[in-house]
């Protein structure tokens, strides 16, 4: 509905959000392309996590406006679960459903939300569990499978909707070091194949190779933007770069 | 210097793994208090039975002549605890869903219910139900009655209630909100989120203290005997009457104790293993 590829699947403006008397978002403005990877890096507490919130809708903004795939996400009349379908998620504490295996947590929603048919769900769900390399693990429980492998079950589930982006909560945040890798590869593979995709994350290496944007938040704003390579040889504002210094 | 003696702060000592199992445990309920209870009851036959003239009937068998009818009004404790229990699930898991519902006048009324029926002596909760309730009920035409132990249970129906009622919203509410909100990422609808995710993660929550409130409940059915329903503690005062040997009376009481526990002692067992069981996971 009026929207073409040549404009930003996701376009955040001047967004604001408080929560009581705490500023959270400041004047938010962002754009993401379709097939795009952004980067959004910055100190704990920047407002990260709620600016991918606001992105689907899990949280209402005050002011602002953000607009996916040409909606209005804040829009009363807006179908949200209408939203959602087109923006994947995925979070820090992977949030599996420990009653079901890895298999279930991937058809659930396809089954109940989708309404498609179960064996057409089962045959891609499995072809998920091998896209993030896990075939063999269907029938396991989350708490049977290492952190690592529960965030990419968490992925295929978030893929299993079919969305056009998809959303990255620091989603290596809670994992042991050896298997941050594997999580990365996943999501790397799913950026070469053209996935839109907004990253919050402090994994800098990471962030370098495979952002086509890295946005840098304090404080609730965007203090500056650029591809990577610039963005980490010469950036201007003197928050970054003491940021950056204290990371890299 | 560090002190490496004995010290009472916890951070001074090394940190052993298994040290959280040096916390004090309740003592749990085992064979061993049955098989003191039962000494009990042996004691106080002999006792008894020392009493006793010798013309009269021993204590022993005394207590297996009354056998039968005592089994007979405790299978209609056992009945009302069944029912009460049932009838107190039904209402109670719809009342706890109230109470974390999204409409505020459906949460609040909700709440007071909850609170005024956990709150209220379940002695009290009985006696209304009694005087309230109607002693039959017409339906058509004829007028069906209402027997006392079916008002008594509908009476203990209500506190259960009220308790399963807290069950449910205190073991929704531990759910962690991760789940929520990944069930919300995923657009099922916040009933399909509560259907699929929340509640069966919640039934195993609930099972230990559901079992427990059960047995609670259970031993509670012979307050139903101070409004004259003829269970098992109502016959007994009934068999110590006709008898009208007051050497009785300490042996009788006891082996109805003796009745409970042993009806009991294995849901107490049964909880304590699924809420080891549950905690492992």
């Amino acid at each position: 509905m009026g929207w073409t590829p040549d404009q930003p699947l996701i376009r955040m403006r001047d967004v604001h959000k408080t929560f009581g008397a705490l500023t959270i978002l400041n004047g938010i403005s962002l754009d993401v392309m379709k097939g795009e990877v952004i980067c959004i890096i910055g100190p704990s507490g920047a407002g990260k996590s709620t600016l991918l919130r606001c992105i689907n809708a899990l949280v209402p903004i005050d002011r602002g406006s953000i607009l996916v795939a040409g909606q209005e996400v804040h829009d009363a009349k807006l179908d949200k679960l209408a939203l959602r379908r087109k923006v994947g998620m995925v979070f820090q504490q992977y949030n599996l459903f420990p009653h079901r295996t890895a298999l279930d947590n991937i058809m659930m929603a396809p089954i109940h939300v989708l309404k498609r048919d179960r064996a057409e769900v089962d045959a891609r769900a499995r072809a998920l569990m091998r896209k993030v390399r896990l075939d063999g693990k269907e029938d396991f429980y989350p708490g049977q499978l290492s952190g690592g492998q529960q965030q990419r079950v968490a992925i295929a589930r978030s893929l299993a909707m079919q969305p056009e982006a998809m959303l990255f909560d620091e989603v290596t945040g809670a994992l042991d070091p050896e298997t941050v890798k594997e999580v990365l590869l996943t999501i790397r593979e799913l950026a070469e194949e053209g996935m839109t995709c907004v990253i919050v994350t402090h994994e800098m290496g990471f962030a370098r190779e495979v952002a086509d944007q890295i946005y840098f938040t304090d404080r609730g704003v965007v203090i500056e933007h650029g591809p990577p390579v610039e963005f980490f040889t010469q950036c201007r504002d003197e928050r970054t770069r003491q940021f950056l210094s204290q990371i890299l | 210097m560090i002190a490496t003696g004995r010290t009472d702060l916890a951070v001074l000592n090394p940190f052993r793994p298994g040290a959280a199992s040096s916390v004090p445990t309740a003592p749990s309920l085992n064979i061993r208090h049955g098989a003191i209870l039962l000494a009990a009851l042996m004691v106080a036959t002999g006792i008894s039975e020392a009493q006793a003239g010798p013309s009269e009937r021993s204590i022993i068998a005394t207590l297996i002549k009354w056998t039968p009818l005592l089994g007979q009004g405790f299978a209609l404790n056992i009945a009302m605890s069944f029912l009460a229990m049932a009838i107190g699930t039904a209402f109670g898991v719809p009342l706890g869903l109230g109470q974390i519902s999204l409409l505020s006048p459906v949460r609040a009324s909700s709440w007071f219910v909850t609170q005024v029926f956990r709150n209220s002596p379940w002695l009290v909760l009985l006696f209304y139900c009694m005087l309230l309730l109607p002693f039959e009920v017409r339906i058509g035409n004829s007028f069906v009655s209402v027997p006392g132990w079916a008002k008594a249970t509908f009476g203990l129906a209500l506190p259960v209630m009220a308790n399963v009622s807290e069950l449910v919203r205190g073991a929704v509410q531990s759910i962690p909100a991760g789940q929520w909100e990944a069930s919300e990422a995923l657009v099922f609808t916040r009933w399909q989120t509560l259907r699929m995710v929340i509640l069966p993660q919640c039934v195993k929550r609930m099972t230990p203290p559901w079992m427990n409130l059960y047995a609670i409940l259970t031993v509670a059915t012979p307050l139903t005997s101070v409004v004259g329903v003829s269970e098992a503690m109502t016959l007994t005062g009934d068999i110590l009457s006709s008898e009208g040997r007051p050497e009785l009376l300490v042996p009788m009481y006891l082996y109805l104790l003796l009745w409970f526990f042993i009806y009991c002692y294995p849901i107490a067992l049964a909880t304590v293993a699924l809420e080891r069981r549950f905690q492992v996971r």
